[in-house]
């Protein structure tokens, strides 16, 4: 399933919304986004996955990305994270810059 | 801002359908570089390299690059690839040049081999052996070693897998680097402040032709490589990940990591075994060879590393520095480390130049370093290892002497004394963190064995009881094995505390076997590396079961943080007694032995063993200071009174006289 992405900055709070597979060659397009955030002085990053398929440890290194470019004490925000995906994350200790819904 | 970009970053033409240029020689490895990948391999006897390219889990390759000769510079070759998806990568190297066993030269263009210097290997499956590319970034956030003085560590040495793979473990993910972290806690809880991780270093886990299981894992095939079946994020890959954040939640806790490393053998085996990677790439290199070419066999398995050759040192050095920079590890144990000291030719050199790279290494400075001083060819270095002053060692006189001692044997009081204060004959211009004294480690019974068996009782590891020592310096206290017999459990109860209570009062560091705490049994075998099942687990139901035994761990250890001349000071801070204050007694039938440490202000300890199997009245020094005595523990007592709450010690009633009991070690102390 091929990747999509988008995003919507409302107040301080940037939303992206993902669908399809978060690997290594989908990354890269997740990061721009997050740079453009980061451009946009947001103090929030929700990142939207019910719609994501599949997420690879190059997609998971995303969010240590995020969570090293915005601005300490922003809040990173994952809603509709996969069950396997969500144990990945926790076992792996990428949790620890990042609230999962 | 624009940043310049490199002219590097673009292919200067195609093989095999790939964009590539050539390669940078260093690092050696698979490294990710901007647009692609770097490969760097070395051959000094090759003749052609090609990588060799798969999609994960594909049975034929996608593609075949033989390295063109202007991408060799001297015996490297190295290639970037561009455009590679990493996440669904595998790769090897298919290495072409002479078949002269004779030579020394095994080389073998059919086979795909691994890279040694591969950061992951696929772990698992028909093509277990192949190479892949690893993520390297991770958040370490503020992530500081504990760097704990040697002298103050508290080893604790574990098995991955077993540690909390039995079911009763009740972790998430049991068996993974993921496990240990939810047992941190307990680890925090009992006091130690060290784990000594056997190897996890990528390894073959059926081989074994007796078992078909190989368990503990000394026997590696990818050096550089975590052991993703101990890594419940395996199948996604990311057991770089998991055990990088095993060690970040141990250094939170306090706790420092050290690496069970084998650098003395492959699982090549010898002329019989696999060609999985060195073998095929090097092996007149990479391998100690007799005259007429044959493997040494100073490891016991078949071959032996050529770890002194100037390439195979760099190979050790690159991986020590991986391990310390990249995993942030704060040591290492090495296995059979007398064999690092071997020249390759098997001679034994003076100034081992591996010893002293290592001793000497700017990234490992701050690591310890610990050698198992012998090896399997009847090498016995303990004591006489290439120190550099700066190595540590696994004092396997300490471990002889107190399980003697323990049971009763005449004439060891003496020695068992030398060995209690840090084995001066031994050590006695390094201080006390040039030994390791350990009773127990993963070679040999469990400390609960070690009190229930003569003899060992290997028969289900499919050698018909050959294998493992024989001279276990054990005793069954009346009964061989399993009992419900009160006086046996009563002796082997007092034996066990007796050994925990004298390890843990030694000046030196102590090891501790994971499981010993808590009374884990084997059922008497004594080389169990070929067993993965309950049989090798930690069965944390012993937990409750045994918490008595828990607690005088517990307080033991606490005891001596609380207590630093028992870690060290000067040799006149030692003060031997005997029945009568201020009179040892050396001879050769006294089964008694005090030590009073004095390191000044509060900090006095009165040790006294006696393995005799009466009891003795001992007349007490009077107390330093105008102090008074306090009954830490005597393991005569029952549980609780085995030991009580460092700094709730009561105090004695007669401070002139204690008596201790039969097989008993009691500790004193002055507030």
């Amino acid at each position: 399933m091929s990747f999509k992405i988008n995003m919507n900055v409302e107040g301080d709070t940037a939303t992206i919304r993902l669908a399809g597979e978060l690997d290594g060659r989908s990354a890269p397009e997740l990061n721009d986004l997050v740079s453009q955030a980061v451009g946009r002085q947001v103090a929030k990053l929700v990142l939207l996955l019910d719609e994501l398929t599949y997420m690879s440890s190059a997609g998971v290194r995303c969010l240590v990305f995020a969570h090293q470019k915005l601005p300490r004490g922003s809040e990173i925000t994952l809603v509709g994270t996969q069950p396997e995906v969500a144990e990945t994350i926790r076992l792996t200790g990428f949790d620890r810059s990042i609230m999962m819904r | 801002m624009t940043t310049l970009e490199p002219i590097d970053a673009y292919p200067t033409q195609r093989i095999s359908g790939f964009s590539v240029r050539a390669g940078r020689s260093l690092p050696f490895g698979a490294t990710r570089v901007p647009g692609g990948v770097n490969f760097s391999v070395f051959s000094n006897h090759a003749t052609s390299v090609t990588l060799v390219l798969y999609r994960s889990g594909a049975a034929e390759p996608m593609a075949e690059l033989p390295f063109p000769e202007a991408f060799r510079v001297g015996s490297v070759y190295a290639m970037t690839v561009f455009d590679l998806d990493v996440e669904n990568l595998e790769y090897g190297y298919r290495v072409d040049g002479p078949h002269q066993p004779w030579l020394g030269h095994r080389f073998d263009a059919t086979r795909v081999l691994s890279d040694p210097y591969a950061r992951m290997l696929t772990g698992a499956g028909p093509y277990r052996h192949r190479s892949r590319v690893a993520l390297d970034d991770f958040d370490w956030e503020d992530d500081r070693p504990p760097r704990l003085p040697h002298e103050d560590l508290v080893i604790y040495e574990l098995h991955v897998r077993g540690f909390t793979r039995h079911p009763s473990s009740g972790v998430s993910a049991p068996g993974t680097y993921a496990g240990l972290v939810e047992k941190i806690p307990y680890l925090k809880e009992l006091g130690v402040n060290c784990v000594e991780l056997m190897p996890v270093f990528e390894f073959d886990e059926s081989d074994n032709i007796f078992t078909g299981v190989n368990y503990w894992g000394y026997s590696p095939i990818g050096f550089f490589a975590p052991k993703a079946s101990y890594a419940t994020t395996g199948r996604e890959h990311m057991q770089v990940d998991e055990f990088k954040h095993l060690v970040k939640e141990l250094h939170r806790a306090g706790i420092e990591v050290l690496l069970d490393v084998v650098f003395n053998h492959t699982a090549e085996g010898d002329e019989r075994g696999p060609s999985i990677s060195f073998k095929g790439l090097d092996n007149a290199t990479y391998y100690m060879l007799t005259p007429d070419r044959h493997y040494y066999n100073f490891s016991g398995t078949g071959n032996t590393l050529n770890c002194n050759h100037p390439v195979v040192r760099g190979f050790v050095l690159d991986c020590l520095r991986y391990w310390a920079s990249e995993f942030h590890v704060d040591g290492f144990r090495f296995d059979l480390a007398a064999i690092l000291g071997r020249g390759p030719d098997g001679e034994l050199l003076h100034n081992p130049p591996l010893l002293e790279s290592l001793a000497y290494d700017p990234i490992l400075r701050d690591c310890k370093l610990i050698a198992e001083a012998w090896d399997a060819a009847g090498l016995y270095q303990v004591g006489s290892f290439p120190d550099y002053s700066r190595w540590s060692e696994w004092n396997g006189r300490y471990r002889d002497t107190v399980r003697r001692y323990i049971k009763g044997d005449l004439g060891v009081t003496g020695e068992m004394a030398t060995r209690m204060v840090g084995s001066p004959d031994l050590y006695s211009r390094r201080g006390t963190a040039a030994t390791v004294n350990f009773i127990t480690s993963h070679d040999g019974f469990t400390l609960r064995d070690l009190v229930s068996y003569d003899h060992k009782h290997n028969e289900a590891n499919g050698e018909g009881n050959r294998d493992g020592d024989d001279t276990n310096h054990s005793w069954n206290c009346g009964q061989e094995g399993e009992t419900d017999d009160p006086a046996v459990l009563a002796t082997r109860a007092r034996l066990t505390r007796n050994a925990l209570l004298l390890l843990l009062a030694s000046r030196g560091v102590p090891m501790l076997l994971a499981g010993d705490e808590i009374g884990r049994t084997q059922l008497g075998n004594n080389n169990a590396y070929c067993h993965d099942g309950p049989l090798t687990w930690v069965d944390w139901g012993l937990r409750e079961e045994n918490a008595d035994l828990f607690r005088f761990t517990r307080r033991a250890i606490a005891f001596r943080r609380a207590h630093p001349v028992l870690r060290g000071g000067s040799p006149g801070s030692v003060h031997w007694h005997g029945v009568r204050a201020w009179s040892p007694d050396w001879s050769g039938h006294c089964r008694v032995l005090v030590a009073m440490f004095d390191g000044g202000g509060d900090d006095c300890v009165y040790v006294a063993a006696n393995s005799h199997w009466e009891a003795h009245a001992l007349e007490l020094p009077a107390p330093p200071r105008g102090l008074t005595w306090h009954l830490f523990a005597d393991t005569a007592a029952a549980p609780p009174e085995d030991a009580h709450e460092p700094g709730h010690e009561p105090a004695l009633a007669d401070q002139t006289r204690f008596v201790i009991g039969p097989r008993s070690v009691a500790i004193l102390v002055t507030h």
